[in-house]
């Protein structure tokens, strides 16, 4: 049976505590964030069920609500994420070309992961960074202005950052 | 130079700390409101003309007004921070650089509407922004500007902060009620409307970053002052973000004085559009609303000149004119194709439709797939009546906008461009082409200093 740790247990309990009296499941869509995060960047069915028996609902209920946000990823993912912006604004601004040579450099098309499980590319909508295209997200942060060195040296610091870590 | 009245203080080195945020004027509306009453507080708000900055430009007062006030039952301030309209990115310009204006404005309307628990419903890609909001309530509280008995008026404010996971529909502010209480976000039936039953039944009011934030200068003012700003029913300031092919991208606050021309030539704010090219296409208030070529975005069909107010944008209704809408200015230079574009619009409804009404679910993804073959070269000539009649079917036939924002881009489209579907079919092999010389482009001009 998979837990979340003290500390994420008492930021759930924080959260948790946001709400009045018997609305508790309000603490849905935080507490997958929090799930996410601690078990390795996606959720599987026992990550789900467990955030259900915290908030005292039914598994179904989560899952309806796992499967409707694009942020939840439902099947495992590499370390890093890019998630690339292909709407109006980006495209205007060459997003086309980055994701092409996202796709040359890292030998993936979108939606996959590299086989060493460290990067997987993701096409997103719009995400709020439209004057400073084109863009990307990763982890919890925006990169902007993209070129194609902007994009060597993040490839390059992820792989830095993980070769530090292991 | 136009009046500011929203970032204006934010170049200051520091502005994000309540300290600095405080000895430039910060939280003064707190102090002022909580002498005032709270009905009178909504007085001034209507007083002052504020219309919702989140993009459907109603009259905030009026909207605060229809809140219900049933004895014993709690009501709710809900807060949209929920951004994402393509080309829209000012809310998030607000809370990461002055995030203080927001919780000043959070508490002065939480007291005018009785809110004791007030939540800020912020997209879920934001996620560092969370962070800053959350530091700038943290502080307020140290400082006595929330909690409990607020500088001891008896009152108790708390916010909090809820993040979204990443879907456009919960911009809708029922859909963000029901995301807000751990369900997927579906856009509700209305009637009953949020200010009767909306977050847990209660009733609650849902205001968009900006609003709120507007609401300290006009306590701060008072409603009639921040009325004589602008040109009739536009009041006051508006966050213009800018984006596509122009020098100068970025959030620009605007006292809806200026037109549209000046708007993109001057260096004050767009600086005109890079490398000499002329403008071909300019979509002026966010993706929903429809796309104008050159030759109307300057002018008015009447022939007058097109100014950034709500009324001189929606000029002509949709046949010449546009919206206001959330004020994400989106530039398309003479190398752009309108029909790639659109495909990319038409991509991003399908993909945000939430599939509860068919029309929407159906019609996006129909959309969709037509436009992806005129642009790929396999269109046919009555491929263009098919996608007309498609958004004509969604338009108005669905619980929530959706529908109508997906349908109004390829209909302007269409309605505009034509010409440019018909050299799709017409010509395959070059369909991906970007420029065909068709449009009636605005000839390339000098940038002028303001």
């Amino acid at each position: 049976m998979i837990t979340f740790s003290e500390n994420k247990l008492k930021e759930a309990q924080r959260i948790i505590n946001r709400y009045p009296q018997g609305k508790q499941k309000s603490a849905l869509l935080p507490l997958l964030h929090l799930a996410q995060d601690e078990f390795g960047g996606w959720l599987d069915v026992p990550a789900m069920d467990y955030i259900a028996s915290l908030l005292n609902i039914e598994p179904i209920e989560v899952y309806e609500v796992a499967t409707f946000y694009s942020m939840y990823n439902l099947k495992p993912v590499g370390r890093h994420v890019f998630e690339v912006c292909q709407t109006g604004p980006c495209m205007l601004r060459g997003s086309d070309q980055i994701i092409d040579y996202i796709k040359q450099r890292l030998q993936i098309n979108v939606g996959e992961t590299t086989p060493d499980g460290m990067f997987t590319l993701k096409t997103v909508e719009c995400l709020g960074a439209c004057g400073y295209a084109p863009m990307m997200q990763l982890g919890k942060t925006f990169r902007e202005h993209l070129n194609e060195e902007k994009v060597d040296q993040i490839i390059e610091e992820c792989r830095s950052k993980a070769a530090r870590n292991n | 130079m136009g009046k500011k009245l929203l970032i204006d203080r934010v170049g200051i080195e520091g502005i994000r700390y309540f300290d600095t945020y405080r000895k430039h004027g910060g939280y003064a509306s707190v102090e002022k409101a909580f002498k005032m009453a709270p009905a009178d507080i909504v007085e001034e708000i209507k007083k002052s003309g504020l219309r919702g900055r989140g993009g459907a430009g109603f009259p905030t007062g009026m909207k605060w007004s229809f809140l219900a006030k049933p004895e014993g039952v709690p009501r709710y301030l809900v807060c949209n921070a929920d951004e994402s309209e393509p080309g829209t990115f000012k809310d998030r310009y607000l809370m990461e650089f002055i995030p203080h204006l927001l919780i000043e404005g959070l508490v002065v309307s939480s007291f005018a509407l009785g809110s004791n628990r007030t939540f800020i419903y912020i997209r879920g890609e934001y996620a560092w922004i969370v962070d800053i909001l959350e530091q700038a309530i943290e502080e307020a509280r140290q400082n006595g500007f929330l909690g409990n008995n607020i500088l001891n008026s008896g009152f108790d404010c708390e916010i909090y902060v809820q993040r979204g996971a990443g879907a456009y529909i919960c911009g809708e502010e029922t859909a963000l009620l029901e995301s807000l209480e751990g369900k997927r976000g579906n856009p509700r039936i209305k009637p009953p409307f949020p200010a009767v039953k909306g977050l847990w039944d209660s009733p609650t009011v849902v205001n968009n970053v900006e609003t709120l934030a507007a609401v300290v200068p006009i306590i701060n003012m008072g409603g009639d002052a921040y009325s004589q700003i602008g040109i009739g029913k536009s009041t006051g300031t508006k966050l213009i973000s800018a984006c596509g092919n122009i020098n100068r991208p970025g959030v620009y606050e605007i006292d809806m004085t200026i037109s549209v021309e000046e708007f993109v030539y001057s260096d004050e704010y767009c600086g005109g559009i890079p490398n000499g090219k002329k403008l071909k296409a300019c979509i002026p208030g966010g993706s929903s609303v429809p796309i104008l070529p050159a030759n109307l975005l300057f002018k008015t069909a009447k022939g007058e000149k097109r100014m950034m107010t709500y009324e001189s944008l929606a000029d002509g209704g949709f046949q010449t004119g546009s919206m206001m809408g959330s004020g994400g200015f989106i530039v398309l230079d003479e190398d752009q194709c309108v029909v790639r574009h659109t495909l990319t619009l038409a991509r991003f409804y399908r993909h945000e439709s939430c599939g509860q009404c068919s029309p929407c679910r159906e019609g996006t993804g129909w959309m969709e797939k037509i436009l992806n073959n005129i642009e790929y070269g396999r269109g046919k000539m009555n491929d263009i009546d098919l996608l007309w009649d498609i958004q004509r079917r969604i338009e108005g036939n669905t619980i929530c906008p959706l529908g109508d924002a997906a349908a109004w881009p390829v209909a302007a489209a269409i309605r505009h461009f034509r010409d440019e579907f018909e050299w799709h079919v017409l010509n395959p092999e070059e369909s991906q082409k970007r420029n065909y010389g068709l449009a009636n482009y605005a000839e390339p001009r000098e940038v002028v200093a303001s």
